[in-house]
């Protein structure tokens, strides 16, 4: 038996038949839906008279484009609450199982799935949403699709792809205290480019990596498309475990065992083969700020804007141009007092449970600076839940911070949570392309206690400093 | 049903720019639909504010072949990216990288992506900026050329190909396999 890797022994476990040219039917375990790509996909199966072939395995929520205010009034935005309606209609049609606005269970599709413990280890998962790749923080292969292939996936169960290579992402060493997952992605990202992993399945590996809470690893996970990746993916541990343990969705009992016998195979064997490796030693990372309009034009706090006059090809120096002028920065400046107006503490990438308290804990007993207005998006009604019973929200408003319902909020700026043009925020979302959180909005991304500590202080400051 | 795509003859845009996400090509406030169509009027909605927006020179009107740098389609999996940029009349997209999700909507929705090296993207990019020039795309072949001695070979991904060159209906090929579907699940269970 050839030596294998995470990737080839999850993926080898999904394939139905192997069709031409490398091409594989693969089985989907868990298929995710949400509001806005999925619409197009149930008027098809509708207009073509099929069924969704295992609606069991389908669970859809409201996140995208949901106010996150009061939830007992309407939506106010009557194209917005059609698309919410629709998505209704067609889980009740359908038989799909639905977490609505009104549900306790509504949230950030990729913060529900691992919540309910219906994200397991082993899993070939799919969502019509990029950041799919969350999920890989438990072993799974879970991957973002366009609405043609959640109409695919929602008739045969099944999805049609060419297997991406694999790259071995080695983190070394141990994060200094201030210094988290947010910022080891980052800095990889900053490192290999936002096209460096195309094409690829990213296996996160090494001590830092193991060092990581779940939650954590999701961080790293969640971002694995900003470089590109098909998918990210880490090798399930005791801490996995530990998190799936007792989960709504998780096995129980004799099932538990078995699953555990099951999940602890999905590993990378010591002598597989990657196809392409990079390292990183997590130890020489700091808190990284991004100062352009794409994830990868990121830096340490303590670096300046740079210039682009001094980058090695024509192509980076023509982006970075355009994008210090839409970030209305001059090379330069030093990162750290760049001041803000807005704070984003949610998304997917960091609006759990963790990230809230470990943004609490800067902000307790401290205020908003004057000039900066700051808002908590939790990623699911069932963190804001607890949260609440931690005493959090307290300490966030007390701090001068909006507390508000759970979705993607200010991430995308579908709902009202939108940036004015040339208002720069500080965000702990996933992406800064221009326009992405308001048009002419300005992101920084950054972790959740950097951006806890920026509106503090109303401005970009190093964290370890506090 | 995937509109079939051979053999291709347009005028050609360029758009010289790196890492053009999907935010760009289509802006959220049109993901709001339940259709798959009305989304060409926002495809570059905020760079077409910009009356010196490449798409908006006198030359790249009536362009069905679109040329760009790497990266191109990075991003969100929105699906509605594609469908802007077929509905405003691209068949063809030329570029020396495209993220894979935006790759694999492509393929389902008659829009081909042509993947070439640097050299000849810059190649063809300059020539863009002649007023009327064109290209044949042919995907039964692999092949770009003009009229000026240009050709260059690209390997379009297989699967993606049959799709494109039958215009099949994806679904309807995969319900066919509904025996190993059905016996993977009863294995699986
Ligand atoms: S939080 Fe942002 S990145 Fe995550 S699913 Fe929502 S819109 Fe996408």
């Amino acid at each position: 038996m050839t030596a294998r890797t995470l990737f080839d022994r999850v993926w080898d476990a999904h394939v139905v038949r192997a069709l031409a040219d490398g091409v594989s039917l693969l089985y989907v375990d868990l298929h995710l839906v949400h509001e806005v790509t999925s619409p197009q996909a149930f008027a098809g199966l509708r207009h073509a008279g099929r069924k969704v072939r295992r609606p069991e395995r389908t669970l859809a929520t409201v996140d995208h484009n949901v106010p996150t205010s009061e939830r007992t009034l309407p939506i106010a935005d009557p194209v917005a609450a059609r698309q919410v309606d629709a998505l209704s209609t067609n889980a009740r049609e359908f038989g799909i199982e639905l977490f609505d606005l009104a549900s306790p269970g509504q949230g950030i599709v990729h913060v529900i799935g691992p919540e309910l413990g219906a994200t397991q280890p082993g899993m070939l998962i799919v969502c019509g949403d990029s950041h799919t790749s969350t999920h890989g923080a438990f072993g799974a292969f879970a991957l973002g699709i366009g609405t043609s292939e959640v109409e695919h996936v929602l008739a045969t169960q099944c999805i049609v792809l060419s297997k991406p290579r694999n790259l071995e992402a080695r983190i070394s060493g141990s994060l200094e205290p201030g210094v988290g997952a947010k910022d080891l992605i980052l800095a990889l990202i900053g490192k290999i480019g936002t096209a460096g992993a195309t094409g690829h399945v990213i296996e996160y590996t090494g001590d830092a990596i193991r060092a990581l809470s779940m939650e954590e690893r999701m961080t790293v996970c969640n971002m694995s498309i900003e470089a590109g990746a098909r998918a990210g993916m880490i090798a399930p541990d005791e801490v996995t475990f530990a998190y799936l343990g007792g989960r709504p969705r998780a096995p129980q009992g004799a099932a538990w065992t078995a699953a555990l016998e099951r999940w602890r195979t999905f590993r990378s064997d010591p002598n597989a083969r990657y196809d392409a490796q990079v390292q990183l030693d997590a130890s020489r990372v700091g808190p990284q700020v991004t100062w352009g309009t794409t994830p990868g034009m990121v830096a340490d706090i303590k670096a300046r804007v740079p210039d682009p006059a001094q980058l090695a090809t024509e192509n980076e120096r023509e982006a970075a141009l355009r994008a210090l002028e839409y970030m209305g920065l001059k090379p330069g400046t030093p990162l750290e007092g760049i001041p803000i107006d807005r704070v984003f503490l949610g998304s997917c990438t960091n609006a759990r449970i963790e990230d809230l308290r470990a943004a609490a804990n800067i902000v307790r007993g401290r205020h908003v600076a004057s000039r900066v207005r700051a808002m908590v998006v939790p990623g699911s009604q069932r963190v804001k839940a607890q949260a609440e019973q931690e005493g959090l929200d307290r300490v966030f408003r007390d701090a001068g911070f909006e507390w508000r319902n759970a979705g993607c909020s200010m991430c995308l700026g579908m709902n009202p949570d939108v940036l004015g043009a040339g208002e720069r925020c500080a965000a702990t979302s996933n992406r800064n392309f221009e326009g992405r959180q308001g048009r002419g909005g300005r992101t920084h991304l950054m972790s959740p206690v950097m951006a806890a500590a920026a509106a503090i202080e109303g401005h970009l400051v190093d964290v370890r400093a506090w | 049903m995937v509109k079939p795509f051979v053999r291709h003859r347009g005028k050609v845009a360029a758009l010289p720019r790196r890492d053009v996400d999907t935010d760009q090509i289509i802006p959220k406030q049109f993901l709001k639909g339940v259709e798959r169509t009305g989304f060409g009027s926002g495809l570059f909605f905020d760079w077409r504010a910009d009356p010196g927006f490449e798409l908006n020179q006198p030359a790249a009107q009536g362009a069905t072949i679109l040329v760009t740098g790497a990266n191109f389609g990075c991003g969100s999996s929105r699906e509605h990216a594609v469908w802007a940029l077929a509905e405003y009349g691209f068949r063809a997209i030329i570029a020396p990288s495209f993220a894979d999700i935006f790759l694999a909507n492509c393929f389902r929705n008659g829009v081909l992506p042509v993947k070439l090296a640097a050299n000849e993207v810059a190649m063809v990019t300059q020539r863009a900026q002649d007023a009327g020039y064109e290209v044949v795309v042919d995907l039964e072949q692999q092949v770009v050329s003009d009229d000026r001695g240009f050709t260059a070979r690209f390997s379009a991904d297989a699967y993606g190909r049959e799709l494109l060159l039958r215009g099949l209906d994806e679904i309807g090929r995969t319900l066919l396999e509904e025996p190993s579907i059905t016996a993977y699940e009863r294995s699986h269970p």
